[in-house]
């Protein structure tokens, strides 16, 4: 069945793959411009990348199958701690299987939460996704032997990067090392949303009930993507784990979730380089705010959702994206 | 038998200041199909005007209740009009970030002008105490709770169906184009519900203050039960939601007493097993 969607799809392909270059030319070269112009600032841009992989990781369920989920840190915060318990109480500290064993964890969150999300629809789907983040925040307090409970699980002290790259003070080494994951994760994504898998998904999102008149299974293929964003935000999960050396419960927690999703939305729902957009708009507004008065950081976080919403429905993305698309064709 | 009775008291204390909050909700929802996430922080903006009214300014404590429920329905009004209306029938997302997003902006504005600390509302002399029922003695502000969400029960029970109002309430919900074809003008339906909705939540924010204390987080907190109990009663199901209250009230109430260690860990896993077994919610009907 996914023929009949490729045959459309070939001839806007090789373009498609030119401006997939060009966007990780942009992706490196905002990354050096990061390195170089913010030196001070790289313990904040290494935690923009792991929020990065959680919203990328929303994005794969959120916009291009349409599950709306309020529990997405589920996944993140697993992958988190599956690392962190893994380096501090069984001692494996070789930071790229502690991101192995983070991208394993946040699958098996992904799985289950999946099952359980897509149980139910619209409301129901909406209450399960908040029902399961704080169920996981319950279970990871109440696990304090193995989780540090509210006081965060630390003593997690990673080896040096294949045994030569080691974490320096001015996090130096957890930034280029994010940067590398980040650009994998970010073209392997690529290719699962052009795969038939990826349209699969999207004709899901348009219209489920005629996906599985065609003789896909539309539970199936959604748990399958869920499990695939676990992965991705296991992978979030597990590089803050290894960049910042602590797992907190906040990583479990609906804010986080609510956050993710706000990311989303302000960067453009449904592409891959809105969810990346919306979560450098995000931070960076939350750093300056937050400098500057902590008490309206959600007062203003609330506004800018009302205003995406009401104007910009598309995010800052899809909006520029519209108008560059605009302006094209008003010059032709 | 003591510990059984306490715990069926509290029970049905909290579920009934969960019903009174949360009715409106499920009206509403049943009735405009908004997904309204933000419908913890009007409980949350009357017991700050109950608080502010009763111990700032010292009014008596029904005198605080009036104006807590007509202060926070001037508040929602404009709201209803110029945010709401422009997300019936929009996609879930939409309706979930922007009412999200009023949340996030009630809760800041919250904590930048009353401060972060937890807000009293003084109960008046007869209210305090316990009251002796013959064979025990309940708290007499869980007994006043109690009533109250019976009267509350009554009361919608009566304007739903017995009212010329509660007619064209049912009429929207089955079929608002059909309903506005016969004459109804459904906005005004829609705008008078909403506005029972939030002086109804505020009215259960008051007088549930006492279990449910008036922060400002109160609207992220809670925001979760209510929407809880929507869920599982099934949208716009008056006795769908009185019986998910008692449930979910009971179950929280249990776990606090016998597990308190576990925090909320079984009242979230309760929530989950019913929504499995009723996706549509117990008293709600088929799309």
């Amino acid at each position: 069945m996914s023929a009949g969607v490729s045959v459309t799809a070939m001839p806007a392909q090789n373009r498609g793959w030119q401006r997939d270059l060009i966007g990780i030319a942009v992706i490196l070269i905002a990354a050096m411009a990061g390195y170089f112009l913010f030196p001070d600032n790289l313990a904040l841009l290494t935690r923009m990348i792991a929020i990065m992989l959680l919203v990328l990781s929303l994005d794969l369920v959120t916009g291009y199958c349409g599950v709306a989920t309020l529990g997405h840190a589920a996944l993140f915060g697993s992958g988190a701690y599956a690392a962190g318990i893994a380096a501090a109480h069984f001692g494996i500290t070789e930071p790229i299987t502690m991101i192995a064993i983070g991208a394993v964890g946040g699958a098996l969150a992904g799985l289950i939460s999946g099952i359980v999300i897509l149980r139910g629809h619209g409301l129901a789907q909406l209450v399960l996704s908040i029902a399961i983040i704080h169920l996981f925040h319950e279970a990871a307090n109440k696990a304090s032997q193995y989780t540090g409970g509210s006081d965060g699980l630390s003593g997690i002290s990673p080896d040096p990067i294949l045994g030569v790259f080691e974490f320096d003070l001015w996090g130096r080494t957890a930034y280029v090392f994010g940067i590398v994951l980040l650009l994998l994760v970010f073209i392997l994504l690529r290719i699962l949303v052009r795969s038939p898998f990826g349209m699969l998904c999207r004709g899901i999102r348009q219209d489920p009930i005629r996906v599985s008149a065609m003789g896909a299974s539309v539970k199936l293929t959604l748990i399958k993507m869920y499990v695939i964003s676990g992965l991705v935000a296991g992978v979030g999960g597990a590089f803050n784990a290894v960049s910042t050396q602590v797992v907190g419960l906040d990583s479990l927690s609906f804010t986080n979730s609510a956050e993710a999703l706000v990311m989303l939305v302000l960067g453009g729902v449904g592409s891959l380089y809105g969810a990346l957009i919306g979560t450098i708009a995000f931070v960076w507004i939350e750093d300056l705010v937050s400098a500057a008065n902590p008490f309206h950081w959600l007062t203003i976080v609330g506004a800018l959702l009302i205003a995406v919403v009401l104007f910009a429905p598309k995010g800052l993305y899809g909006t520029a994206a519209t108008l560059v698309e605009r302006y094209r064709r008003g010059g032709k | 038998m003591q510990t059984f009775f306490s715990i069926g008291v509290d029970a049905l204390a909290y579920g009934m200041i969960l019903f009174v909050i949360s009715i409106g909700l499920s009206v509403t929802m049943g009735l405009m199909r908004v997904i309204n996430l933000a419908h913890g922080a009007f409980a949350m903006i009357g017991g700050y005007i109950a608080s502010y009214a009763a111990r700032d300014l010292g009014l008596a404590y029904g005198l605080a209740i009036a104006i807590a429920v007509l202060g926070t329905i001037i508040i929602a009004v404009p709201l209803e009009r110029f945010l709401y209306r422009r997300i019936y029938g929009a996609p879930e997302l939409t309706q979930v970030l922007m009412t999200i997003g009023i949340t996030f902006c009630v809760i800041g504005l919250a904590n930048y002008v009353f401060g972060p600390t937890l807000k009293t509302i003084p109960l008046p002399a007869g209210l305090q105490g316990p009251v002796d029922i013959g064979f025990r003695t309940i708290a007499a502000h869980k007994l006043f709770a109690i009533g109250c969400g019976v009267v509350v029960a009554l009361a919608l029970w009566y304007l739903i169906e017995r009212t010329s109002f509660g007619v064209k309430l049912r009429a929207s919900v089955d079929n608002t184009a059909m309903a506005a074809a016969l004459g109804v003008r459904t906005k005004i339906v829609y705008a008078a519900s909403f506005a029972l909705a939030v002086g109804l939540a505020a009215f259960g924010g008051v007088i549930g203050a006492e279990l449910l204390p008036v922060e400002p987080y109160y609207a992220l907190r809670y925001m979760v039960t209510f929407l809880v109990v929507v869920s599982v009663g099934g949208a716009g199901s008056i006795p769908g939601a009185l019986i998910a209250c008692l449930l979910l009230g009971a179950i929280d109430t249990t776990g606090r007493y016998l597990v308190p260690e576990y925090g909320e860990f079984f009242f979230y896993l309760a929530v989950i097993a019913i929504v499995w077994v009723f996706p549509r919610g117990l008293m709600g009907r088929a799309k």
